[in-house]
């Protein structure tokens, strides 16, 4: 099981958080295992039977990009929970190292650590980790209080998140006479109201039923637009994270497994386990025309409709069906190929992947 | 194939030891016909061996003159004189304490609103005026005084300690050890030893009753500490909180129903230990109780012990509405029904401070004597038609089962009692049972009060098997049945509240001074805790193998004594455990009416001087019967198969 992995380079001096040979080994002297290589290779089961240890995130590197919604996703225990804790070090890291902004945070002590968390990074909670004994005010502007700002000034930035998020109305109450749903605005709310660079969620809607998750993500989606934050998404739900992610970050027992945007994974997925993975997607929604075009036979007339390599498959679907001819595919005034009706059915109607690969330079 | 090997590993091994075990009962009863009466260290009332006189010669070594000693004294002295002056005693140079009946009814029914709700308000009013009917009131305060002192101490210490034990896990593991060992001692034998150290008196009284009522506070407070949800701490965290910080706005906020729950057992502990403290001579209701007893006067002992749970019933559902009190802040409505009933309470507390009948209880209406000569009609009424019978089943009891039982432990040589115990607690609990009991005999023969300690080992043994007996039916009914579950457990609850000294007095009425009245007090006492135990095991046996069970037909005897009671064997070995420590205790304080042995040589001690080394002894003696009791019946929990 050896992905070809395609890193980005991690001295980029761009990313805004730049994680590197990231290790957490939980266990007996669990730092060894990093460090030697014959223990480093070991499968969890061979590790376990070996050290009593269990690595939890295992040497992983990644950039985040300002800006960016980076999903990190996996099956439950494969290390995403603990991996976005370590990224603030409220789970301690057994080895490698966490740059923000150009800054080492490992080497953080506890004041500059709480500094970071008390304005730079916040976090969402699957189980939302609100405090039962404080109305939603006072929930939405813990962080505030802790950090020391007076009491108007964290009331009316409390009350600008609380209307941001559409709680406005319930700020007298206490989160146990709130929803599910609601319950987790004031997690979101929370986590705004210091302003933060970094937003970090932890299977933030997992807990929530289907029809409320779905316009909590639509939220979420609404938020990045509007206020622009960096964001890493964990979690387990797959359309979850094709809806919400720029690219994505497939994990299994702490490694990685593919690193890609949706349709790179959806459209080459890197092994057996990425495929079986992200089986069941609608890829007429996820492909785009630049993975399934290809070169034109020699016979074909080529003065059908023209689109670009960026279409959606299901979007492309009805002209390609109604032409009688194949669709060019151009992208700058050149040719990258054509797109008959077989290749649209191929995605739109046959359930089997067959992993077209993308013919583009 | 490995649940048939094992049912049969079973089948094998149980009547193996059960035939052991009856083997050596056998063998000892035919040795004792052979060798009664040789060795059996019995010593007389007023005889003493050396190590009393030494105990006696040396009582001043280590609490007059240390100094350590002496300023914890002197400190927890000033604060119990404090409180004594503001609720009981003539302070001040007026012939009257600082705050007088009214004024303390008025401030005890406040803080139950403010804390609880009106409900317990008017009930903690009606309690406190009922105490000063009975002619109690200076009695109660004492009694108040000591257990407000011995709790606010407790408090002081159990909540940090109960923090630190929440926040590390070694903390942790090294406090559920000392504290699982505090409460297999005796509360009666605390007393002994720290008057050696604290002389006798209120300070003595206050911080034995520290010790036996801090520890509910500190497991409570752990516990809830721990079990505060792991992402509300991280998300406390997250957002950059102080270690500080997350203590106070987060893990102390979220423990506070559970710390309540912790705080309600201590004081519930402090009051019932307050009264027993009696003994070394604190002032309060205990001590009324306590020359009630010494004079058979049922009336008045009835009459203070009413007063007793009375107070214990306010405290504990003041407490308990307090822990229900959910945390919303108080509506403005409430905040200006607060400030008005605190003016009122401050006008209740300036006419106890200026009008005497505000100060002091009016003494004329006698409810007190009225209810003492009704206590002491009723009791000379039971006697007079009930005396043949229940003396009758007392004598019979006595003869039939506690004199044999009495005689086989007493009149053998105490080698071959040391050598049958030891045996028996090899076969129920290999060495682990073996070693302690081995050791525990041995010192009890140093103490020099081995005779005695048979006694008290007799009736132990004999309201313990009582005590399993009605508490296994009780708890397999209120296990199986909800009805009468919830029409039980209010009364088991009351009845574990009530402090020890209460129980004696009806029986005291109906059995008179003897071995028996201690015996019978020491089963209802401990029948509550261990009815707990069963049902709660019983109730812990998964629904889907009673259902399993059903399912093939069984019948409900069936269904109990194949599936529920097996499946609960820990349950019940605890039970026995807890039934056994409880029913010492009693057994112990039942010396005051009549039982004699280990009680009376303890109570002798701290009355008569000469006799303070071997009261010590004594007291040393209970705590080994108790450490031996409780390590074999440990042991043979350990041995018995875990069903999970």
């Amino acid at each position: 099981m050896t992905a070809q992995l395609e890193y980005p380079d991690p001295q980029a001096s761009d990313a805004l958080l730049s994680i590197q040979d990231l290790w957490k080994v939980f266990g007996p002297k669990a730092d060894r295992v990093p460090r030697r290589p014959d223990l480093a290779r070991l499968d969890r089961k061979d590790l376990y039977q070996k050290t009593g240890c269990t690595a939890a995130v295992r040497d992983l590197s990644f950039d985040v990009a300002p800006g960016e919604v980076f999903v990190v996703m996996g099956l439950s225990g494969s290390g995403k929970s603990t991996l976005v804790r370590c990224l603030t070090r409220l789970i301690e890291p057994t080895a490698g190292s966490i740059y923000f902004e150009g800054e080492d945070l490992r080497a953080a002590d506890e004041k500059r650590l709480r500094t970071l968390r008390r304005s730079k990074f916040s976090m969402v909670f699957q189980h939302f980790g609100l405090l039962p004994h404080r109305k939603v005010i006072d929930n939405v502007s813990y962080g505030l209080e802790v950090r020391g700002e007076s009491k108007p000034d964290r009331r009316r930035r409390a009350q600008e998140v609380i209307d941001l998020v559409g709680l406005a109305g319930n700020e007298q109450l206490y989160p146990e006479q709130l929803s599910g749903g609601m319950q987790q605005r004031v997690g979101l709310a929370r986590a705004l109201a210091n302003d933060p660079d970094v937003l970090l969620f932890d299977e933030p809607f997992s807990a929530l039923d289907p029809l409320i998750r779905r316009e909590m993500q639509t939220e979420v989606a609404r938020l990045h637009r509007e206020v622009g934050k960096t964001m890493v998404f964990i979690t387990h739900d797959l359309s979850e994270a094709l809806k919400l992610g720029d690219r994505i970050l497939l994990m299994r027992d702490g490694a990685a497994v593919q690193l890609g945007t949706g349709d790179e994974l959806v459209g080459a997925p890197a092994d057996d386990y990425v495929r079986e993975f992200v089986r069941d997607v609608p890829r007429a929604d996820i492909l785009t025309l630049r993975w399934i075009v290809r070169q034109p036979r020699p016979d074909e007339q080529l003065d059908g409709p023209e689109l670009g390599p960026d279409v959606l498959v299901r979007e492309a679907t009805r002209l390609v069906l109604e032409s009688d001819r194949p669709v060019k595919v151009v992208a700058e005034g050149q040719l990258l190929g054509v797109i008959d009706d077989e290749a649209i059915l191929a995605v739109v109607a046959d359930p089997d992947p067959s992993a077209p690969r993308p013919q583009d330079g | 194939m490995a649940s048939i090997t094992g049912s049969v590993e079973i089948r094998v091994r149980k009547p193996r030891r059960t035939v052991i075990a009856g083997v050596l009962v056998v063998g000892w009863v035919a040795a004792w016909f052979v060798l009664r009466g040789i060795d059996t260290l019995a010593i007389g009332g007023q005889e003493t061996t050396a190590l009393h006189r030494w105990l006696t010669a040396h009582r001043d070594f280590l609490g007059n003159g240390n100094a350590f000693f002496d300023a914890i004294r002197i400190a927890v002295e000033h604060l119990v004189i404090l409180l004594q002056n503001v609720l009981s005693q003539p302070a001040y140079g007026r012939p009257v304490p600082v705050v007088g009946w009214l004024g303390v009814v008025a401030i005890a029914a406040y803080l139950a609103w403010a804390f609880g709700n009106w409900k317990v308000a008017l009930l903690a009013a009606a309690g406190l005026t009922f105490v000063g009917l009975q002619g109690l009131w200076q009695e109660s305060m004492d009694t108040l005084s000591l257990t407000i002192a011995a709790v606010a101490l407790s408090l002081l210490v159990g909540i940090p300690l109960g923090i630190w034990a929440g926040l590390s896990n070694r903390a942790f593991k090294v406090a559920t050890l000392i504290l699982d060992l505090m409460q297999t001692l005796p509360t009666f034998v605390y007393l002994a030893p720290l008057t050696l150290f604290f002389a006798i008196g209120p300070a003595a009284a206050t911080i034995a009753t520290l010790i036996y009522a801090a520890p509910p506070v500190v497991r409570l407070t752990a516990h809830a500490i721990r079990s505060v949800p792991a992402e509300s701490v991280e998300a406390a965290r997250s957002l950059g909180s102080t270690g500080g910080q997350t203590l106070f706005k987060v893990l102390l906020p979220m423990s506070r129903s559970t710390v309540v729950v912790g705080i309600n057992q201590t004081i519930m502990a402090a009051l019932s230990m307050v009264t027993v403290a009696a003994l070394i001579d604190a002032p309060g209701l205990g001590q009324t109780v306590l020359k009630a007893l010494q004079t058979l006067d049922v009336g008045v002992a009835f009459n203070a012990g009413l007063a007793i749970v009375v107070i214990a019933i306010v405290l504990d559902r003041v407490t308990t509405a307090a822990g229900d009190r959910p945390w919303r802040t108080a509506s403005v409505r409430r905040r200006v029904l607060l400030g008005v009933g605190g003016v009122a309470v401050l006008v209740a507390v300036w006419f106890s401070r200026t009008y005497l009948w505000a100060a002091e209880f009016p003494t004329d209406v006698g409810v007190g004597s009225r209810i003492a000569v009704t206590a002491s009609d009723v009791t000379t009424w039971v006697q007079d038609v009930f005396g043949g019978f229940t003396y009758g089943v007392r004598d019979a009891v006595t003869e039939g089962l506690l004199n044999p039982l009495e005689g086989l432990l007493t009149e053998s040589p105490w080698w071959l009692v040391t050598v049958v115990i030891v045996a028996l607690a090899a076969v129920l609990g290999s060495w682990r049972g073996a070693v302690p009991a081995a050791v525990c005999l041995g010192l009890l023969v140093a103490t020099g009060v081995w005779h005695d300690s048979m006694v008290t080992l007799a009736s132990t043994l004999l309201a313990t098997v009582v005590v399993v007996a009605v508490g296994i039916v009780l708890g397999v009914w209120t296990g199986r049945n909800q009805r009468a579950d919830s029409w039980l457990r209010p009364v088991l609850d009351a009845g574990q509240t009530m402090p020890p000294f209460v129980y004696l007095v009806p029986f005291l009425a109906l059995f008179g001074t003897s071995r028996f009245t201690a015996i019978a007090a020491a089963v209802v006492f401990a029948v509550p805790v261990t009815t707990k135990i069963v049902a709660d095991g019983i109730r812990a046996v998964p629904v889907a193998t009673v259902e399993a069970a059903n399912s093939v037909g069984s019948s409900s005897w069936q269904v109990i004594s194949k599936v529920q009671l097996p499946v609960a064997r820990r349950a019940i070995t605890l039970a026995v455990n807890q039934g056994l420590i409880y029913v010492l205790s009693m057994v112990v304080v039942g010396g005051l009416v009549g039982a004699g042995a280990l009680g009376y040589d303890v109570a002798a001690g701290f009355a008569q001087s000469e006799l303070y080394g071997k009261g010590l002894a004594a007291g040393l003696a209970i705590v080994l019967l108790g450490v031996m009791l409780d390590r074999i019946t440990q042991a043979a929990a350990r041995r018995t198969r875990k069903f999970s």
